[in-house]
């Protein structure tokens, strides 16, 4: 054979590829993307070293002082250099509350999008594939899910558990709680986002050829379909880690979600709200900035995301 | 039909349909008060019977339509009939689970018509390729599999050099050699190929073609070919089997079928075919529209654009008979000696 | 003067990797009811230069250089406005989707009306009459009832009737049909092409035809380009190019025609691909598939030779000219 064309080449890298890509082309031109993808970044850096950067311990009661309560941030007349953001009411620095509440959120967030990418990949993976009657049952049930609202949902088991087991043994397995709740509510988001691509992959040629070599119904789904549809699965995901991040939130605000001993950034805004109107603003509207920061960065990553690497609008 | 000695491949009587009528809550209607459960098909294959002979290659022609895919698909198990049977050396694989079809897999495979969908584009070429040889060949060491990666992708004319890229990164005509040795990597003595060459440029057509020739020759290779291209089969086949509207017109040799059409439709169409010297074409216009497969005509499907039908044409159904030369032909015009 | 001139017309399209050029150098003209074919593989630039013929190519291709002369008006100097009323009333073009040019939710009859009545001063009712005699042209049967139909309603065939009928709507002067009847099957395919050789001969239209297919081109057109890697490498009368061929590349793809080659032997094939437009050769761009490959082809870019009729961009065909003309100069 004469044809040419990589005659000399080696094969590229990986990273070759990477940086050839049009994602990594619009990712390089795009300043939103990549300021959101920085601001992120620094989230989670944030998060993870949290207790490396915060000044205080915000779980340790020793080092809680009540006297220290309600002081507001340094900036202002009252402030105290010590507590760069101030304090809340029960004394605890805001700034290391606030890096601990970021950890709590997004852990929360992460762990119920990875829960639901399960469900939703496994079941949509499943009804895409395998069709017929299996299909129609399963996203019966995923519409059913869908038609009650996340927070209903968890309202409704979160107060049955609280009132069932008590208080107590709630808080302290309010974050497994929370990321179960989340994560099993909102798996319909993903099985139907799978499920469509499956059937548009279905169709493609390669999957008959799967077929034709006799590889069984599993290694299809998961070892030819699955890698295919791994696009709109990273788009939801951003999007969906927004939404689990928000839910949680509103439902910490709602006073069932994380207790007050290990805050969220949610528990946070509520345990403020009481204070708001004498004055002691910053206890609710600092965590609510960066959580509104937090939320409005993973949609714009996530509406980025979307338009890369929607077929419809790029082909390639 | 007999069972002829040398036939690898025989169908018989095989029907497909199609449910169009979408699940049950589509399929109620409400009609004069009362409710009736109303379901639609496509008529995809009507009672085809063929027999796929030892070495050769037979060619399935037709139009959009004609359900020649179907018996293509039908064939390699990725669509189970809806009446008929299908059997392998005379043992009915048709019926068998996935399990019971694994070692048919290994005797029977396909080639795709879009090179651009029948490679996954998420593989590499040696993982596209080591697949199914792995899969297959379990007691394989690592060094044999890759001999024979290596094997099918010098025979295809593809370098072995280039297998850790994606298919993306290849031509179509480059892809679709790729899909061939994928086929060849296990070892088949029956290939079913499905419009390989229809999505390719004029001058890779040619390469594809030769390629598909020399594996025959060396591998001992039977192919069922499925095609709407006449001239391409004129090359290729050993036998052509002519379909419209999902029955079988005329089975014959190539030669015969070329130098003797029997057939109107197989005549029509190879007056249709564009070909390069006559100034002006001189075709057999036929009048009218292909039918649609979901309202068959009666008698034979062919008459509404027949131009020699009559009465007998339009009520009864004619069946595939043997002329003198050996010809098979569904038509009463030949039958009555008509035409 | 001819109905349409092109000259040096070059097209280049801004990709990331930096500027492609897709035709390079193409020039032709067209007589009035003249019929041209365009022959080429994937990727040589035929579909582009029926683009551009229009000016209607999208970001980012544009045309860099060359000019294109309708009529003797140089269409690139037209405001839009005038351009518009050129394209489509002028000038139309035929794609081998029908849906590119049919919207799925109108009826024909009411696109056909809208399409006159944008371009002409009628009232409706005469616009009506026309589309219905269009109809009729392109042998539609029962044409009144395919007004009122939608477009899904329609077979591929019919639907490519009707996309003729709007391309004549105008009374055009030339027709592009870009690959009209290759999504096709082959009895419409030359009903289809038998319709638009009568109706190009007799309203005098011109047609431009771009297809891959040799086969239809030598039975449809008087003239022919055949194009590789956005060039023009051999022109000349229809006629003469199929029976007598010049450049290599132009042999090759006839030679590669099943009918070619006898039954059950080998096809002529023609080695290697085209190159992709950003990596094309130096010298002649099918030297590296070329089997009477030279030196001078690897290095400089043939120019058009006349042969017989025909013009050739081939060394190969040059050359002996050359010979004969230093045999004369001594």
């Amino acid at each position: 054979m004469s044809e040419s064309t990589f005659k000399t080449e080696q094969p590229p890298t990986a990273l070759q590829r990477f940086k050839a890509s049009h994602f990594w082309h619009s990712f390089k031109i795009d300043r939103v993307a990549q300021l959101s993808f920085l601001i992120f970044l620094a989230y989670v850096v944030l998060a993870i070293f949290a207790s490396l950067i915060a000044p205080f311990d915000p779980y340790d009661a020793s080092q809680i002082d009540i006297m220290n309560s309600e002081i507001p941030p340094s900036w202002q007349a009252e402030g105290e250099a010590d507590f760069l953001l101030g304090t809340d009411a029960q004394g605890r620095d805001m700034l290391s509350t606030i890096l601990y509440g970021t950890r709590v959120s997004l852990l929360i967030g992460l762990c119920a999008v990875a829960l639901q990418a399960l469900l939703g990949i496994v079941i949509g993976l499943t009804a895409g594939y395998i069709g017929g009657r299996v299909d129609s049952f399963l996203m019966r049930i995923a519409d059913i899910q869908l038609s009650f609202s996340t927070l209903m949902v968890a309202i409704i088991v979160l107060a049955v558990f609280q009132a069932t087991f008590g208080t107590e043994l709630y808080q302290q397995l309010a974050m497994i709680m929370l990321i179960l709740v989340i994560g099993i509510a909102e798996w319909p988001q993903y099985a139907r986002t799978i499920r469509a691509s499956v059937l548009a992959e279905k169709k493609k040629e390669y999957v008959d050829a799967a077929r034709v070599m006799g590889f069984g119904r599993l290694r299809i789904m998961f070892r030819h379909i699955l890698p295919n549809t791994l696009s709109p699965i990273l788009v939801i995901s951003t999007v969906q880690i927004a939404n689990a991040i928000i839910s949680e939130a509103s439902l910490s605000f709602l006073g069932l979600g994380m207790p007050v001993s290990q805050p969220s950034l949610g528990s946070l805004i509520s345990s403020g709200f009481e204070y708001i109107f004498s004055g002691v603003w910053w206890i609710t509207v600092i965590p609510g900035v960066v959580l509104i920061v937090l939320v409005l960065v993973m949609n714009l990553l996530g509406d980025w995301m979307r338009d890369v690497l929607n077929p419809k609008l790029y082909k390639g | 039909m007999a069972e002829q000695a040398n036939s690898l491949v025989q169908i018989r009587d095989l029907y497909k349909r199609f449910s169009i009528s979408g699940d049950l809550l589509d399929q109620l209607q409400f009609k004069g008060g009362k409710l009736t459960r109303h379901r639609e098909y496509v008529h995809a294959i009507n009672g085809v019977s063929l027999d796929v002979m030892q070495g050769e290659a037979l060619c399935v022609v037709g139009e959009s339509g004609c359900g020649k895919s179907t018996v293509a698909r039908t064939v390699m198990g990725l669509l189970s009939p809806t009446a008929g049977q299908i059997a392998y050396r005379g043992e009915r694989i048709d019926n068998l689970s996935d399990k019971q079809m694994l070692p048919y897999r290994k005797k029977m495979q396909m080639i795709f018509q879009n090179p651009y969908a029948s490679l996954n584009p998420r593989m590499t070429i040696v993982e596209t390729l080591q697949e199914p040889i792995k899969f297959h060949n379990p007691s394989m060491t690592r060094g044999e599999i890759q001999d024979k990666i290596a094997e099918v992708m010098l025979s295809v004319g593809v370098d072995p050099s280039w297998g850790e890229r994606y298919s993306h990164e290849f031509s179509g005509g480059q892809r679709q050699r790729i899909s061939i040795a994928r086929a060849l990597a296990v070892n088949p003595e029956f290939i079913v190929a499905d419009e390989p060459i229809s999505a390719l440029d004029v001058s890779i057509q040619a390469q594809v073609l030769n390629l598909m020739m020399d594996a025959q020759e060396q591998r001992n290779l039977t192919y069922l070919f499925i095609t709407h291209d006449l001239s391409v089969v004129e090359h290729f086949g050993t036998r052509v089997a002519v379909m419209y509207l999902g029955s079988l017109c005329e089975l014959a040799s190539t030669k015969q079928l070329f130098s003797n059409p029997r057939h109107p439709y197989t005549q029509a169409l190879m007056s249709a075919i564009p070909r390069l010297e006559d100034d002006r074409p001189d075709y057999i216009k036929l009048t009218g529209e292909v039918p649609t497969p979901v309202n068959l005509p009666s008698g034979c499907v062919f008459h509404g654009r027949c131009p020699h039908a009559n009465e007998r044409c339009k009520q009864e159904i004619p069946v595939l008979t043997a002329l003198d030369d050996g010809t098979q032909v569904a038509c009463h015009g030949v039958e009555e000696d008509r035409l | 003067m001819p109905l349409l001139e092109v000259n040096n017309l070059e097209v280049c399209f801004g990709l990331r990797s930096g500027a492609v050029k897709a035709l390079r150098d193409v020039s032709f003209t067209l007589q009035r009811g003249e019929r041209l074919g365009v022959v080429g593989e994937s990727g040589a630039g035929k579909s582009v230069l029926g683009f551009s013929i229009i000016n209607l190519l999208s970001r980012p291709g544009h045309i860099s250089s060359g000019s294109v002369h309708f009529e003797g008006k140089d269409l690139a100097s037209l405001a839009p406005e005038e351009l518009r009323s050129i394209r489509g009333n002028r000038i139309s073009m035929i794609f081998q989707d029908p849906m590119m040019t049919l919207n799925p939710v109108l009826t024909i009859g009411v696109q056909m009306v809208e399409c006159l009545l944008a371009h002409r001063r009628i009232s409706k009712a005469d616009a009506k009459r026309i589309a219905l005699k269009k109809l009729q042209q392109v042998q539609i049967p029962s044409p009144e009832k395919r007004l009122d139909q939608y477009p899904h309603e329609l077979s591929g065939g019919m639907r490519q009737r009707i996309v003729i009928a709007i391309g004549l709507l105008l009374d055009p002067d030339i027709i592009i049909a870009d690959e009209p009847t290759t999504a096709l099957d082959v009895t419409i395919q030359a009903e289809i092409m038998d319709l638009m050789l009568n109706l190009c001969e007799q309203n005098n239209v011109a047609l431009i035809l771009i297809t891959h297919d040799l086969g239809v081109v030598s039975q449809v057109t008087q003239r022919m380009l055949v194009m590789y890697a956005g060039r023009i490498i051999e022109q000349g009368p229809t006629k003469e190019i199929i029976n007598d061929a010049q450049h290599p590349y132009t042999q090759g793809l006839m030679n590669a025609l099943p009918q070619m080659a006898l039954p059950g032997q080998k096809l002529n094939q023609i080695k290697g691909t085209m190159p992709p437009l950003q990596r094309i050769p130096k010298g002649c761009s099918f030297n590296p598939r070329c089997e009477y490959v030279m030196d001078i082809c690897k290095q400089t870019l043939p120019s058009f030779t006349q042969s017989g009729n025909c013009q050739v961009a081939c060394h190969m065909v040059a050359e002996p000219m050359q010979d004969k003309m230093l045999i004369k100069e001594v």
